[in-house]
């Protein structure tokens, strides 16, 4: 909705990314001369081998890392040229995070986790109830608002992280490995439910997985391996 | 934009995460609130030995009092007046004066030895002799048991400090006075001055004791106000026939009480120091433990785009919190264990017994809660930049 996108449509833009760590006097690359290019309204599968890059490459396009090399362009925002202050408060606007091991406050209850991104707002007291329980509607877990987290499932956790990814109807929604961590059932009703949040609410999502079940949900799938993305499984 | 209505409520956030947390980790909590609470009591309790002590010299001076000492003398110890100087001092202007003549009482001191009750060794006690005037050239001097002793006679009374510490000072009970002994016919109060730790006779009596002729070691005056001292102090010091020195009451004894305040003042200092220093290093540890433990939790915060200066806001805050806890059960020790202890030290200047009570004022409790508040500021510093530091990628990485 937001989306004053310079480029061809595309709402992400990944140019000539490179990413080298270095640990110790040892260099890294884990990443070179990427480029990917994910339209609005797309659900992208990210897949590859274990340490390939998927989620140093989640990261860049979610701004909590930035490219040794390269540009990343996100709703026509050059990353690279916010200041880590503005690239905080960006990412509050205009990602939302879902964490394999779904990352919630262990102190907080279910509505006060979905509740946190809307802290970064303006928003009443009242108005942020209002978000958080449209949220934790669309994900199904109403009855279990006022539940701590060590008292849900797995797979009604990874729901309440989806909640408080949606809550502010970010941009873009960025999962990484979001059934990594769960049985095929509740694996099966998380990837419903971010098919759902695709199909009907037009969400733009990346998703990190090594389940094709998973891949097969989304309406493209890249592969990552030796810092390069193709669209064929690499043998 | 990120305003900062905004930026308080994620610190209000971050920092209620970090406190509802601590049950999990209170073992290092515990022990930095002690150790915390262990630097304010000492501070606290050191100091107000000191205080108390001054305070007990503070209360013995009169504004409109004033001594006269022999010039060069820096206590009564050291000097010396004939009957004739006494005379003259006690004639002066600005003197105030009754139907029974000027409020000056000339008088002499002596050492005498009583066994302590605290350890039963012997320690000095003053014996002091005194004119008439006495009792009025001094502020609240009260006898609050007994009577006061019959002028002439081989009597004494005794301050309640005194009283308090010596054994054996109980109303009609003798002292020991060179070969004589002396009954005691009352105890006396003094405001909580120094003439409490004293035990008083007639000047001319102890004189007799003592063979001390018609000597005197200092007179003490009562003036008419206390804009008289500099006209009584340039009539005495412009007199030929003297060779005085003339101080306001509460110099006196606030320069008598200097040199011990300070030592315990620089001692109290230094051990809280040193102890404040292991606190930090228990502050350090917890806050950086607490940063460790909470990696994660911090890192996902960042993520969803929680700024970094909140987040070294609230650590900063949780640590203030935790240690201003430690400050006020610091205080509170301290209050309940020392305020109004009683005990005694030596006075360095007469080298003898002085009693009095420590005081925990507000002043070092203040104080106090301020060792407390640094010393968690300190030890939340580095703990709180390391991670607002944290790469956030890197940390999310972490389990
Ligand atoms: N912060 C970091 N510091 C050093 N090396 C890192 C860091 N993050 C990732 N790496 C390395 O980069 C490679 C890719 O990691 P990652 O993106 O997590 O892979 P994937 O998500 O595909 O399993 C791995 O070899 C990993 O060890
Ligand atoms: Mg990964």
């Amino acid at each position: 909705m937001n989306e004053n996108q310079s480029n061809n449509g595309a709402l992400v833009r990944v140019e000539n990314v490179e990413k080298i760590f270095h640990r110790g006097s040892e260099d890294i690359h884990v990443l070179a001369d990427l480029h990917l290019q994910v339209p609005a309204g797309e659900f992208l599968a990210l897949m590859g081998p274990s340490g390939s890059g998927k989620s140093t490459l989640l990261n860049l396009i979610g701004g909590l890392d930035r490219p040794t090399r390269g540009l990343v362009t996100v709703a026509g925002e050059r990353l690279d040229q916010l200041s880590d202050h503005r690239l905080a408060a960006w990412r509050a606007r205009h990602v939302g995070f879902v964490f394999q091991l779904y990352n919630l406050m262990p102190v907080l209850t279910a509505e006060r986790n979905v509740e946190l991104p809307l802290l970064l707002t303006h928003l009443s007291k009242a108005e942020r109830m209002k978000h958080v329980d449209a949220a934790l509607a669309v994900v199904g877990l109403s009855h279990r608002a006022k539940h701590y987290p060590r008292t849900l499932s797995g797979g009604e956790q990874q729901r309440v992280g989806i909640a408080r990814g949606i809550v502010t109807d970010p941009t873009l929604l960025l999962c990484d490995e979001p059934t990594g961590d769960l049985d095929r059932k509740a694996g099966n009703e998380i990837l419903d439910l971010l098919q759902a949040l695709n199909r009907e609410h037009g969400k733009t999502i990346i998703m990190v997985t090594h389940d094709p079940h998973a891949s097969a949900r989304a309406t493209r799938t890249v592969y990552l391996d030796k810092g390069q993305l193709s669209n064929e499984p690499v043998k | 934009m990120a305003g900062p209505i905004n930026w308080f409520s994620q610190i209000v956030s971050i920092t209620k995460f970090g406190l509802l947390s601590i049950p999990q980790r209170r073992g290092a909590v515990v022990a930095t609130v002690i150790g915390i609470a262990g630097v304010v009591t000492v501070l606290v309790g050191v100091l107000s030995i000191a205080a108390g002590f001054r305070q007990a010299m503070t209360v013995s001076g009169s504004p409109d009092g004033a001594i006269v000492l022999r010039s060069g003398a820096d206590s009564e110890m050291v000097s010396g007046f004939g009957r004739d100087e006494t005379r003259v001092i006690a004639d002066a202007p600005g003197v105030a004066r009754t139907a029974q003549g000027p409020l000056a009482s000339a008088e002499l001191f002596v050492i005498i030895n009583l066994p302590k009750r605290s350890t039963g060794t012997d320690a000095n006690v003053p014996l002091r002799g005194v004119e008439p005037a006495a009792l009025l050239v001094r502020d609240n001097l009260k006898i609050i048991q007994g009577r006061m002793f019959d002028w002439g006679k081989d009597e004494v009374i005794v301050g309640r400090g005194a009283a308090r510490e010596f054994a054996g000072l109980e109303v009609g009970s003798k002292i020991k006075v060179g070969r004589y002994e002396w009954p005691v016919a009352g105890i006396f109060s003094a405001g909580g001055g120094v003439a409490e730790s004293e035990i008083w006779t007639d000047a001319k009596v102890l004189q007799d004791a003592y063979n001390r002729g018609d000597s005197f070691q200092s007179v003490s005056v009562r003036l008419n106000s206390p804009g008289a001292f500099q006209q009584f102090k340039d009539s005495l010091t412009s007199n030929p026939q003297l060779n005085v020195k003339v101080v306001r009451q509460s110099e006196y004894y606030i320069e008598q009480s200097e040199t011990i305040t300070r030592l315990i003042t620089t001692l109290g200092f230094l051990i809280a120091f040193l102890m404040a220093i292991g606190a930090v290093f228990g502050a350090l540890n917890t806050m950086y433990s607490a940063v460790a433990a909470r990696t994660r939790e911090i890192a996902t915060l960042r993520a969803l785009g929680f700024g970094s200066s909140a987040v070294v806001v609230s650590l900063m805050l949780e640590s203030l919190l935790l240690a201003l806890v430690g400050g006020v059960i610091g205080g509170g020790q301290a209050y309940f264990a020392f305020n109004n202890f009683h005990t005694s030290t030596m006075n360095w200047q007469s080298f003898s017994q002085i009693a009095f009570a420590f005081k925990v004022t507000p002043e070092l409790l203040v104080r106090g809660i301020v060792w407390s508040a640094l010393i968690g500021l300190i030890g939340g510093l580095f703990p709180a930049i390391r991670a607002a530091r944290l790469p956030i990628a890197a940390a999310l990485r972490e389990l």
